[in-house]
């Protein structure tokens, strides 16, 4: 089953070494991560997705916990939440196509970035559904090249996975 | 006050009341040798740097303090991975200080230079590089609350040769500040009246003990756990001596070469105890056929701990002996009357036994005879192979913290280096290595640190001629083709020692036994016993692996 983890990290150097190390260690694939600054300086937000089964990936969460630069990990995937991911396609071109392609990048509220004589970059974001959806309309135009960032997510309403007051005050 | 890094690694380690060292020197830690040399602080010269390691880890084990090591870059770093992860699995608080090379060749493979924070990031609790001279105090106070704090673990700090002899102001923190570091110690008191129900209710009810509960110093808690709750008590290989073993309601060790009694208990319990254990698989056997009648207390420091190989239904996260002096306020004892009978019924039924022999040594008798000269009051540690189960069946201790052996990983070659960190934490001690005739060679070299400190610990090399435990393996489940267990080519170890300036003595009737240990212990120096044993002896009871524990070979089955 797939999940989706906030993870707010100390900026230390080797922090990203010891989190995927963790992963593969405990034999989990990490399908998509994305690391950013927060509001707080110093502190930074993973987001990851992977798949597992529930009950390794309790044990997997609680071995992320003890990671001595973790500070606190949010699962967002049970709670409302909002996910987006940022995706550059280079697909291919003809002056007879760029109608068409033009016309579903609007659908999609995507953007036209760059031209070439045989090719358009889009730019796009999403989720998957809407993101899927337009790579297979892409793809009859024939599909150069991607890159994508990676997921990231926040969850919907009040509900923070910034830290809490309670997450400071770990003095002796 | 002014002063250089390497200065400061020795005044940081004042700081923390350390006064002795394991250590190898090379290039990249001149100048921390150096500042060291003007210090007060005791350094041991081991031969090697893994048994620098071994020898703090003893250390610590015994002392209940942090062991400190220091090594070189590159090789010397590489050579301190078995130890460490040695400590890990057994969760022994380590400080392990390594040179590395010069900040601006990091990265290039410079002369003897090995990425260690790298290498050993799945094996330390935590490991730091530090790239400024500054940093220095911190991470030190950070480096030893985390070992000695939570789940203890060896911790390793790198430190390049120009951070060691660039200068700064020294002044050491009082207070540790980690942002994503908080162990839970108190256990949740709705937890805690959910166990003492479950005690008051339980018929079978067994506490299972583990190496936590030594590193909690929670010796005294668990035996009036056991006594006000009437309660039998298993203690894995890592936590004997923290229950008194001729106790009445000792059970001896579980699992795979564990008591009879033990097994049977643990099988049929209808409610298990654990308390800083980890229910490793040498322990419950074939997982899916455990302890299926039982509810399970599980008490761990390591919240990742409970829940990982056996459900608990009633989870306690916290310091074991906080957590079981919480229960002993709540907790009234069961009805266990007809239960305890059982079970001392099986410890009648299924004692430890073995055959034993007038032409040759049985090695358990050895085992047997050192405990009864040593009346108990001796530290005892082993090796890893058959005389580490022997050990941990025949040679009880009296008091805890006097067992160390390499539990988790098993590691050949911890025994003797270990005895020798465990004879300085406890000078006045007796201080047993049971070591077998392969590990020994592991680290046969400490002999000369042994020799050269006059550390008079007392080896006894159980010499079957064979990798005993794996040949054992061999002849049950291989049909006996011993590929490549026959130690062919062993040296005469009683010359190997004399050759060390240490006493050597050899035994190879039943009759010499007893005089060779006599000799042994009146000897006020190092002493190698060579006590040349039956070679083909197996280890019963046996739970052969991946089976459920009720099913013992050897030793009593129903
Ligand atoms: C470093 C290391 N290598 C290999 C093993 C696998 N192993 C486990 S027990 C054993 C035999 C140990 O032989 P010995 O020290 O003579 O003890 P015995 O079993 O004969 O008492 C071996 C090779 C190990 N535990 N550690
Ligand atoms: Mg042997």
């Amino acid at each position: 089953m797939k999940r989706i983890l906030s993870v707010l990290v100390e900026d230390k150097p080797g922090v990203l070494a010891r989190i995927a190390g963790l992963f593969s260690r405990r034999g989990f694939n990490i399908d998509s991560l994305a690391v950013g600054h927060t509001m707080e300086p110093g502190i930074s937000r993973m987001t990851i997705q992977v798949q597992g089964e529930p009950a390794t990936f309790e044990q997997l969460t609680k071995q992320l916990h003890k990671l001595v630069n973790v500070i606190k990990i949010s699962d967002l995937t049970e709670d409302p939440n909002v996910c987006r991911e940022l995706l550059l396609v280079k697909v291919k071109s003809e002056p007879s196509t760029r109608g068409d392609i033009q016309q579903i990048v609007s659908t999609f509220r995507a953007k036209i970035v760059d031209i070439s004589i045989d090719s358009m970059m889009v730019e796009i974001t999403g989720d998957e559904d809407k993101l899927n959806a337009f790579l297979l309309l892409m793809q009859e135009f024939g599909i150069k090249e991607i890159v994508s960032t990676g997921k990231v997510a926040l969850a919907r309403g009040a509900k923070a996975t910034t830290l809490a007051a309670g997450d400071k005050d770990k003095k002796k | 006050m002014r002063m250089s890094g390497a200065q400061m690694v020795i005044a940081c380690l004042e700081q923390e009341q350390i006064d002795l060292i394991f250590g190898f020197p090379g290039g990249a830690v001149l100048s921390l040798y150096d500042a060291l040399y003007d210090s007060s602080l005791k350094h041991i010269l081991t031969r090697h740097e893994q048994a620098a390691v071994h020898a703090a880890d003893g250390y610590a084990r015994i002392s209940g303090k942090p062991g400190v090591v220091f090594a070189t870059s590159g090789p010397g770093a590489t050579n301190l991975v078995t130890g460490i992860a040695t400590a890990y699995m057994d969760s022994v608080p380590l400080i392990l200080v390594t040179g590395q090379v010069a900040s601006n060749m990091i990265g290039t493979d410079a002369f003897q230079e090995a990425d260690i924070t790298g290498i050993t990031l799945p094996i330390t609790k935590h490991n730091y590089l530090i790239k400024n001279v500054k940093d220095i105090p911190v991470v030190f106070k950070e480096a030893f609350y985390l070992a000695t704090t939570g789940r203890k673990g060896p911790v390793l700090i790198d430190l390049p040769k120009d951070v060691q002899n660039d200068q700064a102001e020294f002044c050491y923190p009082e207070e540790v500040y980690i942002q994503g570091y908080k162990p839970t110690l108190e256990g949740h008191p709705g937890q805690i009246i959910r166990a003492a129900n479950a005690i008051k209710k339980a018929k079978k009810p067994i506490i299972y003990s583990g190496g936590g509960v030594v590193h909690a110093a929670a010796w005294d808690e668990l035996r009036a756990v056991a006594e006000k709750g009437c309660i039998p008590v298993t203690t894995t290989l890592t936590g004997l001596g923290a229950f008194p073993t001729d106790h009445e309601l000792f059970l001896g060790m579980p699992g795979m070469h564990g008591t009879v009694a033990a097994n049977y208990a643990l099988s049929q319990a209808d409610l298990i105890i654990a308390a800083g254990a980890r229910f490793d698989d040498r322990v419950t056997g074939r997982l899916d056929c455990f302890a299926r009648q039982a509810c399970v207390i599980h008490i761990d420091v390591d919240p990742a701990e409970i829940g990982k190989n056996v459900e608990a239904q009633i989870p306690i996260v916290g310091d074991v002996r906080k957590v079981l002096e919480q229960l002993l306020l709540r907790m009234e004892a069961g009805d266990t009357g007809a239960w305890l009978e059982q079970v001392n019924l099986w410890k009648k039924q299924y004692p430890l036994t073995f055959e034993n022999s007038g032409d040759v040594i049985r090695p358990q008798y050895v085992i047997k005879e050192l405990y009864r000269l040593t009346a108990g009051e001796a530290i005892v540690t082993t090796d890893v192979g058959q005389h580490q189960m022997w050990a941990a069946q025949y040679l009880h201790c009296k008091y805890p913290r006097s067992f160390a052996s390499s539990g988790g990983l098993g590691t050949m070659g911890f025994g003797f280096p270990a005895a020798l960190g465990a004879q300085v934490a406890a000078p006045g001690r007796v201080v047993l290595c049971i070591t077998g005739d392969g590990s020994f060679q592991m680290n046969i070299q400490e002999l000369a640190t042994a020799s050269r400190y006059r550390l008079p610990v007392k080896i006894a090399i159980i010499n079957n001629s064979y990798l005993g435990m794996v040949r054992q393996w061999q002849e049950l489940f291989y049909n006996k083709r011993y590929a490549e267990t026959f130690l062919e080519g062993n040296p005469d170890f009683v010359k190997v020692a004399e050759a060390y300036n240490i006493m050597g003595l050899k035994a190879s009737r039943p009759e010499e036994v007893e005089p060779v240990i006599r000799k042994a212990l009146e000897h006020d120096g190092p002493v190698l016993m060579d006590f040349v044993v039956a070679s083909e002896e197996n280890v019963f009871p046996m739970v052969a692996p991946n089976t459920p524990i009720d099913e013992i070979i050897g030793g009593g089955s129903k």
